[in-house]
């Protein structure tokens, strides 16, 4: 039987496609699959096997929810707070950094390459860089709270100001995605819109209220639903930011992921952690789910 | 419809969870293991190759060079793979990542602390009594070495021991008027000469600091198997089963550490990252750390004037927390008998007095050999001589979760530091949290 030039060139698309496929198999849905299993075994990580425990490592989790001072509660608990501090700021601050790109011509490139350049940096670079700037005594910040006749902050060093110092290199790496992103959906805005509502007699306010923010809608729903789940998912700056690495002072920056880390490979208690991972899955299943429901309306003119 | 798509994923997953947990799970770290031990039967002749881990630490990594070049030299049918790329951080990540893939170590070096953890995740196996009978580690061994026995059980044993001693800021000391041959010796001097030795600027701000407490350094074992006792109490019962230092005695050595921070202020850990690196960094004038930390010294600060001395005593009473690193030999060197048997002869091989003498010279532990260890020259040494003297009277906390235990500790300082809580309140939680995690280990048991 011989092949029709179309049909070939299909299946030479396949095969390429394939090897992307194998990839996602093997290194990520594969994972995945056996995060479920290994959370209904008392899952010992030296022989790659364990018994079958149903949902004790699930019950073991949510008994440990309720014990005063709980890493889980506490992980859980500030996991929702970096994404309640941590999308709302991001978005505000990327649409105005956004705006006010979009008005200037000259240097644009290079005001973009520097909003850009934290995206692309490694997260233990940038935390190493925060934590001399957030030093007390000596760092650069406080130094500056010295000069202007403020008092000395703690940071990352008080639990009740390092989850929002934490938040705010979050927000600051992950500032220059956002800012590209709305630049892109600013222009994206014809032009004569503008022009025929100006002719309209509309005010600066009202082009912003009324076209901008409206027709930037997906845009703020595609980056609300990813920036939700990096901050669900935030693990590496608050390693290399929290004391010891261990989501303190008195947990008052641990993270699910880090406690997931924590019991796996430092308790080597996998069951326990694939639990808490499959639990997390839930969470930014069940969060991404809402907003894309409730977020998404079509606007059209 | 888009939004049906979650829910068919959610379902795909469940069902594919369910297949997996139906069918055995793979077990590839035998399956090599066995592979070769059927082709290949062991002949006399024939080179065996046994491989061997440890974090990287450039002096260690060198000791156990040259040891791995005797003992080839020595027994030319073994060859020994050293693998110490790893870093200490990621250690044990690569462990718990290698060792179910069947690419592990036969040989590891582990933190005592760890045993515990790795024998219930069946990844040690004990050591064979012939080779290594307990009553000639009870006899030539420290007897912090002890640790080593889970349950009766030999299960590693170390090349080098290490204890904790005093290190004092020579220059810092004379600046401050005080006499650098006359390090605090009591408790109570500690105290003294910290708070005369502290000096701050104008405006309040710390120049030199006398003392840190920093449990989150060497302070919490400090606290745990030193001043707990000196104060008249045991941290633990003698099976460490159950947390004992939540009485009296331990609420008085509670407060002896605390002071370094609330009342006389002698230091703030958060400056320089912590009061190992302040140390290091010249800033503090005492400072209690363990003999490892001269090697850190030598290499980032030379020039730094500074003395080692025991660990000071109170109430006539001394002790030193003391720890090491240790060997084991896993299940993968079990599977196989010939690998086994080279694992052993290389075991003994790197546990001799004679690896002790060496080790010394090169890493500055101390022989784990009571033979190598109570040398003369060595307790003369101006540097090892304090740790070497602590030896005898060292103990060695048995951790069920070593990171777990020291958490509850820091977690309770932090408390009173940070939030204000009452130091008996924080110490009982510390108890409390001790206490699960070694009713947890022990109900397992």
């Amino acid at each position: 039987m011989r092949l029709t030039l179309h049909q070939r060139q299909i299946i030479w698309a396949y095969i390429f496609m394939s090897a992307a496929l194998v990839f996602f198999v093997v290194i990520r849905w594969y994972p995945t699959i056996l995060a479920f299993n290994v959370s209904f075994r008392d899952w010992n990580v030296f022989e790659g096997s364990g018994p079958w425990v149903g949902l004790e490592n699930y019950q073991e989790i949510w008994q440990d929810a309720g014990k005063p001072r709980s890493s889980v509660t506490a992980a859980f608990s500030n996991t929702v707070r970096y994404v309640l501090f941590g999308v709302p700021s991001q978005l505000v601050l990327a649409l105005a950094i956004a705006l006010l790109l979009a008005q200037i011509r000259r240097l644009s490139a290079v005001f973009r390459v520097a909003y850009f350049a934290p995206y692309v940096t490694s997260a233990v670079a940038v935390a190493f860089v925060w934590n001399w700037l957030y030093q007390p005594e000596t760092g650069l910040i406080n130094q500056g709270l010295d000069l202007v006749g403020l008092p000395q902050q703690p940071f990352t060093k008080s639990p009740s100001q390092a989850l929002p110092s934490i938040t705010a290199v979050a927000v600051w790496q992950n500032l220059g995605f956002a800012v590209i992103i709305f630049l892109a959906g600013i222009q994206q805005i014809p032009g004569h819109y503008y022009e025929a509502a100006r002719i309209d007699g509309a005010n600066a306010w009202q082009l912003f209220w009324r076209i901008t923010l409206p027709l930037l809608n997906p845009i703020i729903v595609y980056l609300t639903v990813l920036g939700t789940i990096s901050y669900l998912r935030l693990f590496a700056l608050v390693q290399n930011m929290s004391p010891q690495g261990t989501g303190g002072p008195l947990k008052s920056t641990t993270t699910v992921v880090l406690e997931v880390y924590r019991e796996g490979f430092s308790s080597y208690k996998m069951g326990y952690a694939g639990a808490l991972t499959v639990l997390l899955f839930f969470l930014i299943l069940l969060i991404t789910i809402i907003q894309l429901r409730f977020f998404s309306r079509r606007v059209e003119y | 419809m888009k939004r049906s798509q979650p829910f068919i994923l959610i379902a795909a997953l469940l069902v594919a969870a369910i297949l997996l947990a139906a069918c055995p799970a793979a077990m590839p770290a035998e399956a090599p293991a066995s592979d070769s031990a059927a082709e290949e039967p062991a002949m006399a002749d024939e080179v065996i190759e046994i491989e061997y881990w440890q974090y990287n630490f450039a002096a260690r990594v060198d000791a156990m060079n040259q040891l791995i070049a005797q003992f080839e030299e020595a027994n030319p049918n073994i060859k020994v793979v050293h693998n110490a790329d790893i870093p200490y951080a990621e250690f044990r990540d690569k462990i718990a990542a290698s060792v179910p893939a069947g690419v592990g170590p036969d040989v590891a070096t582990l933190f005592y602390g760890w045993q515990s953890v790795w024998i219930d995740s069946g990844y040690l196996v004990p050591l064979p009594e012939d080779a290594f009978p307990p009553a000639m580690v009870a006899e030539e061994f420290s007897p912090m070495v002890q640790a080593s026995f889970v349950e009766g059980t030999l299960y590693t044993l170390p090349t080098a021991v290490r204890a904790l001693a005093l290190f004092y800021n020579r220059d810092l000391m004379e600046a401050a008027g005080l006499d650098p041959n006359s390090p605090p010796a009591t408790l109570d001097e500690l105290h003294d000469q910290a708070v005369a030795c502290t000096q701050r600027d104008d405006d309040g701000s710390l120049v030199v600091q006398g003392f840190v407490a920093d449990p989150s350094a060497q302070d919490h074992h400090w606290f745990r198997e030193v001043l707990v006792r000196q104060f008249g109490g045991v941290p633990y019962t003698d099976d460490y089963s159950e947390v004992l230092y939540n009485d009296e005695a331990g609420m008085q050595a509670w407060n002896y550490l605390l002071a370094f921070h609330t009342d006389l202020a002698t230091g703030d850990r958060d400056l320089f990252d912590g009061s190992t690196n302040a140390f290091v960094g010249g800033h503090v004038c005492f400072h209690v750390d363990g003999s490892f930390r001269l090697g850190t010294i030598a290499k980032n600060n030379p020039e730094m004037n500074f003395g080692v001395t025991e660990l000071p005593s109170h109430n006539g009473i001394k002790s030193t927390f003391g720890s090491y690193w240790t060997h084991g030999l896993t299940k993968k060197a079990a599977a196989d008998q010939a690998r086994f048997d080279a694992a052993v002869k290389f075991l003994q091989f790197i546990t001799s007095a004679d690896a002790g003498a060496l080790w010394v010279d090169i890493v500055g532990e101390l022989p784990a050999q009571l033979e190598a260890g109570s040398n003369p020259e060595l307790l003369a040494d101006e540097k090892l001589g304090a740790f070497a003297a602590g030896l005898e009277y060292s103990h060695a906390t048995f951790f069920a979760d070593e990171s777990q235990q020291r958490q509850a500790i820091i977690d309770s300082f932090d408390m009173v530091i940070l939030t204000d809580e009452d130091p008996a309140t924080a110490l009982q939680i510390a108890a409390d949290t001790d206490q699960e995690v070694l009713d947890d280990f022990w109900s397992s048991r």
